[in-house]
């Protein structure tokens, strides 16, 4: 089977242009042309010698794939398809939000973490994808060139698989690559400490942090790897992380009814998150088959925000979207495919 | 291109190096007590609740990893259950280690905490090692324990525990069969039998199919999930 290019980074193309005897500046062009250019196949690399391509497409190929299905929810957001190169699928939503497009991608095939309220989870792991295959997410889809925003909230932890994931966001980031703002992804986990603290360290993308609840005991009902890395762990390495100006950290709060909505979590919130300069996301839940939590009406989640922004802390209610494809947080799932 | 800021990569050198998290043992035993299943040992310095983890590194260049503590709280070892990953950093290298090693290891933390209460405990693989913990640390009461694997020299213990624990140790083997092994996955097992006592705590340790599968099933039967512990390897 022949590797592929897409999803390698400058220096591995420039290895690879010299192994093939290719000057060293046909990596910079070979990266024009995966990341800048709209092309597919390595014979359209017209300002490469015949002989370069005939050289390269004898051990590798462009290396994107074309989503194999496309799923549209009446609110217009899309979830999309793609096989990957263990034979698995993954999916990618789309969300349009007047002037904003915004790409969840997937980073790896199901989820080693098990979180009770979400539907990867069910699907137990599957593999990792590549960082072509994260990039691929974003290159693949028919509103490529109008994306404003890419979320790595799609399915699997993404500091499971930190090596694709920084690989993919350098891609994405780098001069040589797509060159957007890293200001305009955002990486959210669950909080793998050692991984985040790599991701702070080496990216400068956003990060968003699955919270739930900032009781120990309700959290490791809901999210096991709470035993492992306990929140209150994690919001203290970020409380120690300089931020600066422009980088943003902000919490994802499923609310379940009875469980996370009540006074006392409020009261808990403002103690764990005090002193750090961040947001609070709040998300609807939207239930998954065989999991004994629901949401809480419409009233409760804005009273729960509201009484947030009272104690100084930014809360929103995240829109749910595409739900009805089950393209909306929690629900993305191939278990039907593996 | 991201640039690599030298002050903020010595706070995050500072998770895997500082005093207090990490500090060296020698290792006093190391068996492999199946093919490329190892029991490391050293000797136990530290009050641990049996269920705990502890973090675990060969050298403070790469994050330490987690493992359940295997071993009695009354032993004089502590001990963890792996097995090798070959295209892992770390446990090629445990592995290796042979008495008179140096590894680093954390205080046991945690809070998958066995007690005295009636509870099932349910295993795949390596995540029997919590379990063997709170067996050796005379928490068997009332427990059923119900451990499944691929093959069945991967019932770790099974000696012991089979003497000991009786008809209330399960062994579920999904891809060779045996007498007193159930031939199937644990959920197989649960559903032909078909018997959730509601008054029981239920203890998950393994890979995350088996615990979401596992969990859903009791879940789907009315244990409340506030009565299920789930621990995930990864």
């Amino acid at each position: 089977m022949k590797d592929q290019l897409f999803g390698k980074d400058l220096n591995e193309l420039q290895e690879i242009s010299l192994a093939l005897g290719l000057p060293k500046f046909t990596g910079k062009q070979l990266a024009d042309w995966l990341y800048k250019k709209e092309i597919s196949s390595i014979d359209e690399m017209s300002n490469l010698s015949k002989n370069a391509r005939e050289l390269l497409n004898e051990k590798y190929e462009f290396g994107i794939s074309a989503p194999s299905k496309v799923q549209v929810s009446l609110d217009g957001t899309k979830k999309y398809l793609f096989p990957t190169s263990q034979n698995k699928f993954i999916e990618t939503a789309m969300i349009p939000d007047d002037e904003r497009k915004t790409v969840c991608v997937s980073t790896q095939v199901g989820c080693k973490m098990g979180c009770l309220f979400c539907m990867t989870g069910k699907q137990g792991f599957q593999g990792q994808l590549t960082a072509g295959e994260i990039v691929n997410q974003i290159r693949s889809i028919k509103e490529y060139g109008d994306i404003s925003n890419i979320v790595y909230m799609g399915m699997g932890e993404p500091f499971d698989n930190l090596d694709a994931v920084l690989k993919s966001l350098d891609i994405l980031t780098s001069e040589w690559g797509y060159a957007m703002s890293p200001r305009r992804i955002t990486v959210s986990s669950i909080g793998i400490i050692p991984a985040m603290l790599r991701f702070l360290n080496e990216s400068e993308a956003h990060l968003a942090i699955s919270l739930h609840t900032p009781f120990d005991e309700e959290r490791r009902k809901l999210m096991p790897v709470q035993i492992a890395y306990p929140i209150a762990d994690v919001v203290r390495e970020i409380r120690g992380w300089d931020f600066g100006r422009q980088r943003r950290v902000s919490f994802e709060y499923i609310l379940f009814k009875g469980l996370n909505d009540t006074p006392l979590h409020i009261r808990e919130l403002v103690k764990l998150l005090s002193g750090i300069r961040c947001r609070i996301n709040l998300i609807r839940f939207h239930p998954v088959p065989g999991t004994p939590l629901e949401s809480p009406d419409e009233e409760t989640i804005n009273n729960f925000r509201d009484q947030l922004n009272d104690k100084d802390i930014i809360a929103t209610v995240r829109a749910s979207r595409g739900q009805d494809i089950y393209a909306a947080c929690g629900l993305l799932s191939t278990k039907e495919l593996i | 291109m991201f640039k690599v800021k030298t002050q903020k990569m010595a706070k995050a050198e500072e998770y895997s190096r500082s005093d207090h998290e990490l500090f060296a043992v020698k290792v006093i035993d190391n068996v492999e007590i199946s093919p490329d299943v190892f029991l490391l040992s050293w000797k136990q310095d530290n009050v641990f609740i049996p269920g705990q983890v502890v973090k675990v590194a060969i050298d403070r260049s790469q994050p330490p990893r987690i493992y359940s503590v295997c071993g009695g709280n009354i032993d004089e070892k502590m001990s963890i259950l792996f097995n090798i990953k070959e295209d892992g950093y770390l446990t090629p290298k445990l592995g290796a280690a042979i008495p008179g090693d140096e590894i680093l290891i954390s205080k046991p933390y945690g809070s998958f905490r066995g007690d005295h209460s009636p509870a099932y405990w349910i295993a795949t693989g390596t995540g029997i090692a919590p379990f063997y913990s709170m067996f050796q640390s005379g928490l068997s009461d009332h427990k059923i324990l119900i451990h499944g694997a691929r093959h069945l020299n991967q019932f770790y213990f099974e000696e012991e525990l089979e003497w000991a624990m009786g008809s209330n140790y399960i062994r579920c083997c999904s891809n060779e069969s045996s007498c007193n092994v159930f031939p199937g996955r644990i959920t197989n097992y649960l559903l032909e039998t078909n018997h959730f006592p509601k008054d029981y705590k239920y203890y998950l340790c393994g890979k995350s199919l088996m615990v979401v599968d596992v969990r859903d099933l009791l879940i789907a039967n009315g244990i409340p999930y506030e009565n299920i512990f789930a621990e995930i390897y990864f």
